[in-house]
């Protein structure tokens, strides 16, 4: 880390700053924006501001690594870094009050108790000098440029879909729920704001200050309806989340007091035995965050908020400020307990998550089931913590973010126009929202299918994991990429049939979501071409980085990724082939085959006993054999003691 | 170096012009075998080229011009994949090729928004269910078994794990068990031929192909003589070194195995999928998991 003595205000601190402080700022303005036209217009300026100003940013400073910001810089006079803490405790006492008045409001005393536990340890960590930091507050290379860009850009987009979706919402919804626009797309920006504070963030105080910001973001809007449902999915994201809190806080309390150390970079480049305890605590923290079982169960009650904020807290932030911090842990937990620990609670996940998600029909559900299983993923490769398996972890993080973000957009669309989000009801949605369904399959081909993002990713982990010498997770990841594949497919399918719609709607989707899903689609498209020039010169300097190596080279040869791209171009080419062909060819339209009389329209036909009857295909959901609870309770009982044994143990193997 | 690129070349375009042919004769085979084994004289071995040719002469019947589209991506993609495994390139890569073209044969059943081939499409997506782990795994042994011969440093392209100084099999015999396994699926042999029967009083009416008739359906069928003659690659594989001898040692075993495939075929009853899935996670992890372990461990 360079050292940092008297010097200017730099301009890039001044940057940082501004991207932090400038979200919040966007906030406050949506919070007192009543008007409906206003509010679009100052939505649209604010994302597209805080999308050039990272784009701006992240070219600036494109391979550099930077720490900035040394506690004894002067600025007017006056102890600046010592104002910022004071502030930031400040807030962390209201988020508290908040909380503690709501937990009682709605009757869960419980929840304030670990609220009050972890915000009073810190301020006392803080007030006793404990927390004296001496080195850089805030920090700079090409993963935070990466989350950056994802925060702004996807989350920005996802602002702007929801200008168009909550006019729909409230629209369809009328008096049920209450219309609180303003708040929601103020919490939007708060949360986005959030987020770079926490990828900005070296000093581990602050970014344990943004990390609660999110905790309590996303309980407000999850309970956004405030319906019973609602309101209790919001108390258990609540609780998990500052459960993982608690943890975040223990260790940034050993960390001060027994290794005087108080920022990431320095934890993970420790090298005394004892940095496992610090290390595991941060690992229940991230782990919360992520959803990874025994935890998943918040992020699956976390959909009945609107759409957008689902979105939101899928892709570009939330679940990702777990995944951040486990990427840059992860060389510090190669090899050890707790690098086990959490790549078997991840591999774990990955497996059982997706298992879950065949029973589901609702889209949604789907998603979310496939938003933790593909987490778990990238846990199980930052838990090996070999350069191999980071290189994995982050192109999937990307991948991931932009397809699990295009595909919420996409349900949410497609409920508003058709009335439904169910897969069953998506029949046939080729025929009746060509453009919806073929934006919709695009984001699911980038979930799975070769030679999108995400597989590739998958491929390369597959390899490290082999590397890594780690069975049971190639075991895993072989019956998880199975169950993947069977819940992608059978959705894709609903969508191709070429069903005669029985009612023809208006796609009612607005120009404000099709800005986002475009953008989102385009963005999709262009991560896949670019792949290979991606690989070179973004991620692989990152894990040089992180690893200070420079000769680091991805699992997947040159000659692979070269296939891959020319595969995309090749499937393309026999689809537009086939397309030109059928038209040359001969063909007798025929209908459906029924084994009974075909009454003509391919949806009735008359049985044995002379009677009519409606045909109805369903895809299979396995719910006789799988679609139990106890499969799921006793999963996460599983996880559950075994994340207890892992802590048990590291804590015990060092003290 | 060249010379292995020209190989690689000749050996992929080989597969273009003879890989439907290879397996088209292989299936009039199987049938003269079954008949055989039934006590009945069988239809001439050139029989199946016939039932194309007759397909394709055929006026083709179709729902939609997306069947077309489907169906033709599906031979393409098919043959795509098996030339990158004859063109020697990364096993992983061409097993992922493989998924995702075999995804567009539900995809044809599904589009057609029929009752039958709907079911049919749900059939096949238990089979590749029931498949894909030891798909994952065979390639994962190979690169394990490449790396014990070849001091540590494994290999998933096809060109290195042909070329050791032994055949994969010795290192790869519980994995080379369960693809065996998993082959019958692949082949949609009895007892695991869930989704696209040949006896047609089995299946309801034709499985996936139900609504596929004329070309379309000539096309499904030429691309599975393509893919079998791929499978059967893998197969060959498993036996290949660098030593003449593994030539026709690979030969010989593609020929065994697929004889063992019509005689199973011919003694077996088809099961239903739920036993099809359990038996076959089940040997994926005792045989293909079990295998990788001694790797890892003990060698």
């Amino acid at each position: 880390m360079p050292p940092c003595g008297h010097r200017k205000v730099k301009n890039m601190e001044l940057f940082i700053a501004i991207l932090i402080l400038f979200p919040f700022l966007a906030a406050a303005v949506q919070a007192l924006v009543k008007n409906n036209s206003l509010r679009k217009l100052t939505v649209y300026i604010s994302s597209g501001a805080i999308i050039i100003a990272t784009i701006i940013f992240a070219v600036m400073n494109f391979g550099k690594e930077q720490a900035f910001l040394a506690p004894d810089l002067p600025l007017l006079g006056f102890d600046l870094i010592g104002t910022v803490n004071y502030g930031m405790l400040a807030i962390e006492f209201i988020l508290m009050a908040i909380i503690i008045y709501l937990s009682f409001k709605y009757k869960k005393y419980w929840v304030a108790l670990l609220s009050v536990a972890q915000t009073a340890f810190i301020s006392w960590l803080e007030l006793s000098g404990r927390a004296h930091a001496e080195n850089a507050y805030l920090f700079c290379d090409n993963l935070t440029l990466i989350l950056c860009l994802m925060i702004a850009v996807v989350g920005g987009l996802i602002c702007v879909y929801a200008v168009g979706y909550l006019k729909d919402y409230h629209h369809h919804h009328g008096d049920e729920v209450k219309d609180r626009r303003s708040f929601f797309c103020s919490m939007l920006f708060v949360f986005l704001g959030a987020m770079f504070g926490i990828v900005f963030s070296a000093n581990l105080i602050w970014m344990y200050f943004f990390w609660e910001i999110t905790s309590v973001v996303s309980f407000l809007l999850i309970g956004y309806t405030r319906t019973e449902e609602a309101v209790n999915n919001s108390f258990r994201a609540l609780w998990m989340n500052l459960l993982g809190g608690v943890g975040f806080a223990a260790a940034i309390g050993y960390a001060a007091i027994d290794l005087h150390i108080f920022n990431l970079q320095d934890l993970v480049n420790c090298n005394e035995d004892v940095v496992v305890i610090p290390l595991i605590c941060l690992a229940l923290a991230a782990l919360t965050k992520s959803a990874q079982l025994p935890f998943s169960r918040w992020l699956m009650g976390a959909m009945v908020a609107p759409t957008p904020s689902s979105a939101l807290l899928h892709s570009a932030t939330m679940v990702k400020a777990g995944i951040y911090l486990l990427i840059r842990m992860a060389p510090a937990m190669e090899g050890n307990l707790v690098g086990l620990t959490v790549s078997l609670i991840g591999g774990f996940t990955f497996f059982m998550a997706s298992v879950r998600a065949i029973i589901h029909t609702d889209g949604k559900k789907v998603l979310a089931y496939s938003t933790i299983s593909n987490l778990g993923l990238i846990v199980a490769c930052c838990g090996v913590g070999i350069d191999e398996t980071i290189w994995a972890a982050i192109f999937l993080m990307m991948f991931h973010c932009v397809s699990k973000s295009l595909l919420f957009q996409t349900v949410g669309s497609v409920e508003h126009t058709s009335g439904s989000r169910n897969i069953e009801d998506m029949h046939g949605l080729i025929k009746r929202y060509p453009s919806l369904a073929v934006a919709m399959m695009i984001g699911i081909a980038g979930m799975y299918l070769a030679p999108f993002g995400m597989l590739i990713s998958k491929w390369s982990a597959l390899q490290a994991f082999v590397d890594a010498g780690n069975i049971i997770l190639v075991l895993l990841l072989a019956f998880g990429s199975a169950t993947t594949l069977f819940y992608w497919t059978k959705w894709i399918s609903k969508l191709l049939a070429y069903a005669r719609p029985t009612i023809r709607r208006k796609d009612t989707t607005s120009l404000d979501q099709w800005i986002s899903i475009g953008g989102h689609t385009l963005i999709m498209v262009t991560l896949c071409l670019v792949f290979p020039f991606l690989s070179d010169s973004l991620v692989t300097p990152i894990v040089n980085s992180l690893y200070g190596t420079t000769t680091f080279k991805p699992v997947l040869s040159d000659e692979n990724l070269v296939i891959l791209v020319a595969m995309i171009v090749v499937i393309a080419l026999v689809i537009i082939a086939g397309f030109i062909l059928t038209r040359l060819v001969k063909t007798k339209n025929t209908t459906v085959y029924m084994s009974g009389i075909d009454t003509g329209d391919e949806r009735h036909y008359v049985g044995a006993f002379d009677e009519e009857r409606t045909m109805y295909h369903a895809n299979w959901y396995l719910s006789d054999t799988i679609g139990t609870d106890r499969l799921m309770n006793v999963s996460t009982a599983l996880a559950a003691a075994g994340l207890i044994i892992g802590m048990v143990l590291t804590i015990g193997g060092v003290l | 170096m060249n010379d292995t690129l020209i190989l690689r070349i000749i050996s992929a375009v080989l597969y273009i012009l003879l890989g439907g042919l290879f397996s088209g004769f292989l299936a009039g085979l199987d049938r003269k075998l079954a008949a055989r084994m039934q006590g009945r004289r069988g239809p001439s071995v050139f029989q199946p080229f016939y039932d194309i040719g007759k397909l394709f002469s055929k006026e083709t019947l179709a729902l939609n011009h997306g069947q077309f589209v489907i169906a033709f991506s599906f031979l393409m993609l098919i043959v795509a994949t098996g030339v990158l495994f004859f063109a020697g390139v990364d096993i992983l890569l061409v097993f992922l090729a493989l998924s995702t073209a075999a995804m567009f044969l539900v995809f044809a059943a599904t589009s057609s928004n029929s009752a039958m081939s709907t079911m049919g499409a749900q059939r096949e997506m238990m089979q590749m269910l029931a498949y894909e782990p030891m798909v994952l795994i065979t390639a994962v042994g190979f690169y394990m078994a490449t790396g014990i011969m070849n001091n540590g440093v494994g290999s998933f392209k096809i060109m290195d794990i042909g070329s050791n100084d032994l055949p994969a099999i010795i290192y790869l015999p519980g994995i080379f068990l369960g693809f065996l396994f998993i082959l019958t699926i692949k082949f949609r042999k009895s007892p695991f031929d869930i989704s696209t029967s040949h006896h047609a009083h089995q299946e309801l009416v034709k499985g996936v192909t139900t609504d596929l008739s004329g070309r379309n359906l000539g096309m499904i069928e030429v691309a599975h003589w393509y893919e079998n003659t791929f499978l059967l690659g893998v197969v060959g594989l498993f036996f290949l070194c660098n030593e003449w001898w593994s030539i026709p040692l690979a030969v010989v075993a593609v020929l065994v195995v697929y004889f063992l495939e019509t005689f199973i075929d011919n003694i077996s009853a088809r099961v239903k999928w739920e036993l099809m899935v359990k038996l076959a996670w089940g040997v994926t992890i005792v045989c293909g998991g079990l295998n990788l372990l001694v790797l890892e461990y003990i060698f």
